[in-house]
C-alpha cells in the first residue's frame, strides 16, 4: 500500500534545470526505488522556490530542509542519511535565512488569506504543469465567482477599490485602465499580457510563468470578462523556452477543463488565449511597441494619443497588464478589494515582487509588502553585501536609478520613491559593493539603451547614441567637464521629448549617478583616474 | 520546397510574420534567413517586402547574414557586468578566435553579444542556441566550447 511520508521536491525552472535537476531527480527516483521506499517517499517536480545560483535546490518535507547545489552524487548519501536515518545533512543544507516572505512551503492554502505571498503563493507549492494541483488550492474559484455573482463593471470597480497599480513599472492604477475600455462599444476587444521581460535583472515574470501559470491564466480571463474581450495574447519574449512551453501547457489544459473556450462556467462568456512569442526587442516591452510587434511589424512605439485603450491592436480597444499585475487578480476577487487594500502603503497597495542580485550572499526572488525598505530586502532577505561595503545599488534595472547608503530606509513604493527622483520600476534591485565603478556602470547601461533604442524618434536615436559616447570618452579618460554637463543636459532633454519611456529613461541614472557620485566621475575626468581600477584609462 | 512546408504552417496573415521568421531561421543550417526567403514570405503574408525586411532587421533574434551553427550570445547587460562578463567575453574571444558578431571560418560558432536573458541570478550567463549557461568562468566556459567542438552537445 502507498503511504507517502515524506516528499522531496525539486525546484525546477532555467536556472536549477541548467545546473541538471532533471539528472539529480532521476538518480534520486534510482536510489530510493533501490532502498524499496518509492511508496513511502515521493519525488515531486515545482517550481522556483526563490533560492538563485545554488545549483539544484531540493526541499524535503514535511522536515522543511532546503538543500542546495545537489549533485548525482550527493543523492545517495541523503536518501541514506536524511531519509532513512532521520539525519539532515548539514553540508548541503542552505544556510541562507528564509523567511516566510519568500516562498516556502511551510504553510496550508487555508492560511493563504493572512499572508504576504499573493503572486507566489503557490509557487513552489504546486506542480505548475498539473491543473489538477492549482484547482486544489482554490484555482479558478476567482473566475467562478466573478462570472456567476458578479457583473464586469463590479469587477472593474473591486479592482479600482483595491488600489492595484501596474507592476510593469509606471504604476498606473489597474481599475482605472480598465475603466477606460470597459465601457467602450466598438467590438472585438483584446487583453494583453506583457510577458515581454527585457529590463535588465527583472526576471519575476519569467519566474510566475514557470512557477504559477495557471494563476495568469485565471487573472488574465477575469480582466477579459471585466472589459468585455473575448480573445487574449500572451506576448513572451522568444528567450523564455520553459515559460513559453509551461505556459502552453496550463491554456491547453484549461480549454479541456472548460475553463477557457466558449461559454465558461454557463456564464454565456467566451473566452480564449494564444501566445504570441517576441524576437528579442527592448522597446516591445513599450505597450504600443508591443501592438505593433502583435501586429507582426517592426516593434515601434506608437504616438499617444490615441492610447491602446482605446485604439490598440488592429485599432480596437485594447487592455495591456503585465503578468504580475494580472496575477494579483485572483486573491482580489476572492478576498475582496478591501483586504488587499490593507497590505502595503496608502497608494500602493499590495506586495511587490523584486530581483535582487550582483554583490548579495543570496541573489533570488522576494515577495513582500509594499513599503519594504531597501535595508530589509538586502540585509533579511538577500543576507547582505558580499566582497565589500554596500556601495549603492541600482533599482528598476537600466530604466531605474542609483540609491545610495542614505536612501536604505526609505519605505519602497511608487509615490516614496518618487520623491527622491528614483522609481520602483520592475523591482529589479541591483546591489554593487564598494569595488566597482559608477562610470563602468554608467557606460554599461548607455550602450544598452543605444543598442535598444528603435530609431523611430530623434531624441532617443542620437540622444542615446551620443549619451553613449560621451560615457565612453569618460571610461578612457579622454572626457572633458563640457562631456559630462551635456550628458546631463541631453539626457534631461530626452526625457521631454522622446517619444515613449526608452528615450525618457537615460535621465534617472545620469542624474542620480550626478547626485550621489559626481566626485567620482570627475575623478575620472581631471585625473583619468578609475579608483576601483575597472575603468581603461588611455592616458 | 521546404520554406513553403514551413510558411504553411501558419495562416497566411501579416501577424504570423515573425513566427515564420523564427522558423525559417530555426530550420536554415547556418540560422538566418536569406533575400529569397523574404521574398517569399512577403508574397505568402500579403506584405510589401520592404515591411518584410524592416521587421526582420528589426530584432535581433532574427538575421540576415549566415551564422555557424552554434551561435553564442553572451549575456552584458548591467547584472553580468557587474559580475565580469567583460573578462568571459575575453576568455570567449580567445577560445572562439573570432571578433564579436563575427562566425569562426569553420562555420561552427557565432559569437554574438545579447541584452538580458532574465537569468541574472547566475550571472555572468550565456545562452548557446537555446541552452543557457550561467556562474561562468573560464575553467567552465573550456569545458562547455570542448563540449560542442566535440559534438557532445
Amino acid at each position: 500500500m502507498k503511504m507517502i511520508t515524506k516528499y522531496v521536491l525539486f525546484s525546477i525552472e532555467e536556472d536549477t534545470l541548467m545546473a541538471g535537476a532533471r539528472k539529480v531527480k532521476a538518480q534520486f527516483e534510482k536510489v530510493l526505488s533501490e532502498a524499496g521506499l518509492s511508496d513511502e517517499i515521493m519525488v515531486v517536480e515545482t517550481g522556483p522556490m526563490g533560492i538563485m545560483g545554488k545549483g539544484v535546490v531540493i526541499l524535503v518535507q514535511p522536515d522543511d530542509v532546503y538543500y542546495v547545489n545537489v549533485t548525482i552524487e550527493d543523492a545517495r548519501e541523503i536518501v541514506n542519511e536524511h531519509l532513512l536515518k532521520g539525519r539532515p545533512v548539514k553540508r548541503l543544507q542552505f544556510s541562507g535565512k528564509l523567511d516566510q516572505n519568500l516562498i516556502s512551503f511551510r504553510e496550508t492554502p487555508q492560511d493563504l488569506k493572512n499572508q504576504r505571498r499573493i503572486v507566489l503563493a503557490n509557487s513552489g507549492l504546486i506542480d505548475p504543469e498539473n491543473i489538477d494541483e492549482y484547482i486544489a488550492v482554490n484555482g479558478y474559484e476567482a473566475l467562478g465567482k466573478a462570472l456567476t455573482e458578479h457583473k464586469p463593471s463590479e469587477i472593474v470597480d473591486m479592482v479600482k477599490a483595491s488600489g492595484l497599480r501596474g507592476r510593469g513599472g509606471a504604476g498606473f492604477p489597474t481599475g482605472l485602465k480598465w475603466s477606460f475600455t470597459a465601457p467602450l462599444e466598438d467590438k472585438p476587444k483584446y487583453i494583453v499580457c506583457n510577458a515581454d521581460e527585457g529590463e535588465p535583472g527583472t526576471f519575476k515574470d519569467r519566474l510566475i510563468m514557470e512557477g504559477d501559470p495557471h494563476k495568469l491564466i485565471e487573472g488574465m480571463a477575469i480582466a477579459a470578462y471585466a472589459i468585455g474581450a473575448e480573445m487574449g495574447y500572451i506576448y513572451i519574449r522568444g528567450e523564455y523556452g520553459l515559460s513559453i512551453s509551461r505556459t502552453q501547457k496550463a491554456i491547453e489544459d484549461a480549454r479541456e477543463y472548460g475553463l477557457l473556450g466558449k461559454d465558461i462556467f454557463g456564464s454565456g462568456f467566451n473566452f480564449d488565449i494564444e501566445i504570441k512569442k517576441g524576437a528579442g526587442a527592448y522597446v516591445c516591452g513599450e505597450e504600443t511597441a508591443l501592438i505593433n510587434s502583435l501586429e507582426g511589424g517592426r516593434g515601434n512605439p506608437r504616438v499617444k494619443p490615441p492610447f491602446p485603450g482605446v485604439k490598440g491592436l488592429w485599432q480596437k480597444p485594447t487592455v495591456v497588464n503585465n503578468v504580475e499585475t494580472l496575477s494579483n487578480i485572483t486573491s482580489i476577487i476572492l478576498n475582496g478589494p478591501e483586504w488587499y487594500k490593507s497590505i502595503g502603503t496608502e497608494k500602493s497597495s499590495g506586495t511587490k515582487v523584486y530581483t535582487i542580485l550582483g554583490h548579495v550572499n543570496n541573489p533570488g526572488l522576494v515577495e513582500v509588502e509594499m513599503g519594504t525598505p531597501l535595508r530589509d530586502i538586502i540585509y533579511k532577505y538577500a543576507g547582505g553585501v558580499k566582497g565589500g561595503r554596500f556601495k549603492c545599488a541600482l533599482v528598476g534595472g537600466a530604466a531605474g536609478a542609483f540609491l545610495d547608503e542614505e536612501m536604505l530606509d526609505v519605505k519602497m513604493d511608487y509615490d516614496n520613491l518618487g520623491e527622491y527622483k528614483a522609481v520602483l520600476g520592475s523591482g529589479a534591485i541591483l546591489v554593487m559593493n564598494d569595488s566597482s565603478c559608477i562610470v563602468d556602470m554608467l557606460r554599461n547601461i548607455l550602450f544598452f539603451f543605444k543598442h535598444e533604442s528603435c530609431g523611430k524618434c530623434s531624441p532617443c536615436r542620437i540622444g542615446t547614441t551620443q549619451l553613449y559616447a560621451m560615457a565612453d570618452r569618460i571610461y578612457h579618460g579622454e572626457g572633458s567637464q563640457e562631456d559630462w554637463e551635456k550628458m546631463l543636459s541631453v539626457s534631461e532633454a530626452m526625457s521631454t521629448t522622446a517619444l515613449c519611456a526608452l528615450g525618457q529613461s537615460p535621465y534617472l541614472v545620469i542624474h542620480t549617478a550626478a547626485k550621489y557620485f559626481e566626485d567620482e566621475v570627475l575623478e575620472h575626468i581631471r585625473r583619468g583616474v578609475c579608483m576601483s581600477n575597472i575603468c581603461k584609462m588611455n592616458r | 520546397m521546404k520554406r513553403k512546408e514551413i510558411m504553411k504552417r501558419y495562416e497566411a496573415k501579416p501577424d504570423n510574420l515573425l513566427y515564420i521568421l523564427h522558423d525559417i531561421q530555426d530550420e536554415s543550417p547556418y540560422n538566418y534567413v536569406t533575400e529569397e526567403d523574404m521574398e517569399e514570405i512577403a508574397d505568402y503574408v500579403g506584405l510589401p517586402y520592404s515591411k518584410v525586411y524592416g521587421t526582420a532587421t528589426f530584432y535581433s533574434m532574427i538575421s540576415r547574414k549566415p551564422r555557424g551553427k552554434h551561435v553564442v550570445r553572451l549575456c552584458d547587460s548591467p547584472p553580468c557586468h557587474l559580475m565580469g562578463s567583460e573578462n568571459i567575453l575575453d576568455v570567449l574571444r580567445d577560445l572562439l578566435g573570432i571578433e564579436l558578431g563575427k562566425t569562426s571560418p569553420d562555420m561552427l560558432f557565432t559569437l554574438e553579444i545579447t541584452s538580458c536573458l532574465g537569468i541574472c541570478g547566475v550571472a555572468p550567463a550565456m545562452m548557446i542556441d537555446e541552452t543557457v549557461y550561467g556562474n561562468l568562468t573560464a575553467k567552465k566556459i573550456r569545458k562547455i566550447i570542448d563540449d560542442y567542438r566535440g559534438g557532445n552537445v
